[in-house]
């Protein structure tokens, strides 16, 4: 067997906290062939990252490698002097960052940042190295290759500007990649472009890769093998076929557990029944333009409907126009039988309590200087007359809905709560409302999937037992397919599909809605070859 | 928590900080009971030296300068602390209330603001108090409406960060009141740099006092404040004398202490 390019035998990395150093990686064994790709796999807060970034012999602030060895052809990255180390840095080994749009600099031109390491490490001239930058361009057939470079980063798209980084670790053509979460903060449309170009580049140049991400589906297509990690240690390790057909530990399986997760819908609504909330053909938008058109839905009481599309078609907008947040252009919006106002100052106490909101992140939607106590017993304080003892014991039976412990968080800070709990928090302040609509904006989609497929059982679960309807916003057709009762399809703030879950994917279906659905990855290391095939098909024919 | 064990835990910086406005406080409130001579008495000839019946010597008019020296505490500090205090009130409140409410209110306000912070600030309380005239009232008023100019533009800035903030929204959509947005929403979050600025601006708002009793514009005689005790007896440094020295490093030592305090307790907040 050919000597590995990476070696890491041991590798212990430490963290200082508030009570000195503790381990976060405990003693893992890595090794990877030239030209191969190597996935990592876990949760947030495995310790991914830090080992991706351990590879370059790097660490974050407050963090130092305590143990092991790391060797990169041979080299021992743990001595090398820094001056070394940074000759090292950029020529052999690249890395290309889960947000491009924070990672370029937003002053300089594209292509003379791609080009900058290549001329700092005395690869090639600036005259080459542009030429070869508009070649590669040509070659992920990025739009107007000669120019783009010469663009500002917020002048092109977020899978644009990824792509670009990955072509921009080409630059000093290196013998080793680190792509940490490349395609995490995008689109299921985009995130297969971007995901191409990293094969096709991969592939070409015969560099070797660590791909790290938390969604298995997605390394599955990219890597030969996979170390699934689980805080700082792994867990299994192999081959990815073998890996994902007879996976031996549990923990890899429910890895997938959302996708897994299947709630039946409610039967179809009678034709007698009445929706509790009514859109009528609203128009809105911001400044003279119309985001949104058109748009006019029905919610019946029970049921949860999922507002679908990509980002930009309008789906938060919709959410913000039924709350009030953003005033309509044109159209209606009707609670049971009257007329809401368009803006939320307008409206009635009633009828803000009836509509409440459920926010993405949970970080900046509970106020940082409440305790949990404080923020759940506000809106029932505000929108009923409880008071002292039976204010503090209808807290508690809130707090026990949503599966918090109340003895134990009721005087806690947002601070000291995990991503799930805070979540968990935040639907506890929309039910203490005792709302009759309540609008999920993107709610899981800053989660890991345990942690989403806990909230969104309990959302399913809250919706019984309080006879709520949902308004589900999300990008994510996997959680569409696991809790929607009915779907509506947005692109570009038109809808595309409206219906009952069943019926929408059910086919024949709209072209967009295939595209969207073939477009979700699939726990079949085949399914991106397949889509490239289908799609090659579908141009000749 | 136990005040005690406050004060062990603080820095020594703090404990010092705490010890010297403890000091000072002391001199304020028991200015009259401590000093040997009242405030007004002269007790010797004109720039008398150092001696046993006088410690610091005395002043051009003969009064004991010790004596005025503790009487100027009470003077100078109490007026800084009001004019500190009415500040932060008129400038935190205008402006953590312009950015929640936002629209032509927050816009007209600014630019009122911006029209008086135009003006130079020692200028403007020049102006403004040969207007008005130069009772204690006016003075405490003049300061606290120039100073609290920069209060609003600060408070300003930092709660646009904080009204966008998707808990401000629930707030608002939750249908609150402005008094709970910005009380209890809003400030909590804001509050750290406005201790911060208070702790600064404290010590500046000093110096403006001074500087006007130097220029014979703030406190007017016979009351004593530290800074027109320099500028009546800044003649004798040319004799070698430090004594005029002595109350300008009384503001200076203070204004140290307080920024002690406070460097302490937003560390304390982190």
């Amino acid at each position: 067997m050919a000597e590995p390019l990476l070696k890491m035998t041991g590798l212990r990395i430490e963290a200082l906290s508030a009570n000195g150093w503790s381990e976060i990686v405990h003693g893992v064994d890595i090794v990877l062939q030239p030209g191969k790709i190597l996935g990592l796999v876990g949760e947030s807060g495995a310790g991914k990252s830090s080992i991706g970034l351990a590879a370059m012999g790097y660490t974050r602030d407050g963090c130092r490698i305590s143990g092991g060895e790391i060797l990169f052809d041979g080299i021992d990255m743990r001595t090398l002097s820094p001056a070394q180390h940074q000759d090292l840095l950029g020529a052999r080994i690249a890395y290309v960052a889960q947000s491009a749009a924070a990672s370029f600099n937003p002053a300089h031109k594209l292509i003379d940042q791609h080009c900058e390491s290549a001329i700092a490490h005395g690869v090639t001239s600036r005259h080459n190295a542009q030429r070869e930058a508009v070649e590669l361009y040509r070659k992920i057939s990025l739009p107007e290759p000669e120019t783009i470079g010469l663009r500002y980063p917020h002048e092109v798209s977020g899978g644009q500007l990824q792509r670009i980084m990955t072509a921009m670790a080409m630059s000093c053509r290196p013998d080793l990649i680190i792509f940490d979460e490349p395609t995490t903060a995008l689109d299921v449309t985009t995130q297969i472009d971007v995901l191409l170009t990293i094969r096709e580049l991969v592939r070409e140049f015969q560099v070797a890769a660590i791909y790290i991400s938390h969604d298995l589906a997605v390394v599955a297509q990219m890597a030969d093998q996979v170390v699934v990690l689980k805080d700082g240690s792994v867990v299994e390790s192999g081959d990815k076929r073998q890996l994902i057909e007879n996976p031996i530990e549990s923990y890899t399986q429910s890895l997938w557990a959302v996708r897994n997760l299947a709630c039946a819908p409610q039967p179809p609504v009678s034709r007698n029944a009445k929706p509790i909330l009514s859109v009528k053909n609203i128009e809105a938008g911001y400044g003279k333009k119309n985001v949104i058109e058109g748009i006019s839905l029905d919610l019946y009481r029970g049921r949860t409907l999922a507002v679908v599309g990509e980002s930009g078609s309008g789906k938060s907008t919709l959410g913000r126009c039924i709350s009030g947040l953003l005033p309509i252009n044109s159209g209606a919006i009707i609670y049971n039988d009257v007329e809401l106002a368009s803006s939320y100052k307008k409206r009635s106490r009633e009828q803000l309590k009836a509509v409440q909101m459920i926010y993405q992140m949970a970080d900046t939607a509970l106020n940082p200087r409440h305790c949990i106590g404080d923020i759940i017993g506000r809106p029932l304080k505000f929108y009923s007359d409880l008071n002292g003892p039976r204010l503090q014991a209808r807290t508690h039976e809130i707090l026990d809905a949503v599966g918090l412990e109340p003895g134990k968080f009721f005087s806690r800070r947002p601070e000291e709560l995990s991503g799930g709990q805070k979540q968990r928090v935040g639907i506890a302040r929309a039910l203490a409302a005792d709302p009759a609509v309540i609008i999920c904006d993107e709610i899981t989609s800053a989660l890991d999937q345990l942690v989403a497929e806990g909230i969104l059982r309990l959302i399913d679960d809250l919706k019984s037992t309080f006879g709520l309807s949902y308004l589900f916003i999300t990008h994510d057709l996997t959680v569409v397919q696991s809790i929607a009762d009915d779907v509506l399809v947005l692109k570009a703030g038109n809808i595309v599909e409206y219906g009952e879950r069943n019926n929408v994917f059910a086919p024949p279906c709209d072209q967009y809605v295939t595209q969207l659905v073939n477009s979700m990855p699939q726990m079949n290391p085949d399914w991106l070859d397949d889509l490239v095939r289908c799609g090659s098909k579908q141009s000749q024919a | 928590m136990n005040i005690l064990t406050v004060f062990k835990q603080m820095s020594w910086t703090a404990r010092l900080g705490i010890i010297l406005i403890a000091l000072y406080a002391f001199m304020a409130v028991f200015g009259p009971y401590i000093t040997p001579y009242s405030e007004t008495q002269i007790v010797g000839g004109e720039y008398d030296p150092w001696s046993a019946q006088t410690w610091l010597g005395t002043d051009n008019l003969g009064r004991d300068m010790f004596s005025r020296l503790i009487f100027g505490a009470r003077n100078t500090i109490g007026i800084a602390l009001l004019s500190t205090f009415l500040a932060f009130v008129i400038g935190g409140v205008l402006g953590l209330v312009a950015a929640t409410v936002g629209g032509w209110f927050e816009a007209v306000l600014s630019r009122i603001v911006d029209m008086l912070m135009s003006v130079p600030q020692l200028i403007g309380a020049l102006l403004l108090l040969t207007i008005f005239g130069t009772s204690l009232l006016n003075l405490v008023f003049v300061i606290a409406l120039v100073d609290s100019t920069r209060i609003y533009r600060l408070a300003k800035s930092v709660a646009m960060n904080v009204v966008v903030t998707d808990y401000m929204e629930a707030a608002r959509v939750r249908g609150e009141g402005l008094v709970w947005l910005v009380m209890f929403e809003l400030l909590p979050n804001v509050k750290a740099p406005l201790i911060a600025e208070f702790g600064l601006r404290f010590c500046f708002v000093f110096l403006t006092i001074s500087s006007l009793s130097f220029l014979g514009l703030g406190l007017q005689p016979p009351m004593a404040d530290w800074g027109s005790m320099v500028r009546e007896n800044a003649s004798l440094i040319s004799f070698g004398d430090l004594t005029p020295l002595i109350p300008a490093a009384a503001i200076g030592v203070l204004a140290i202490a307080v920024n002690f305090v406070v460097d302490w307790f937003l560390a304390q907040r982190r």
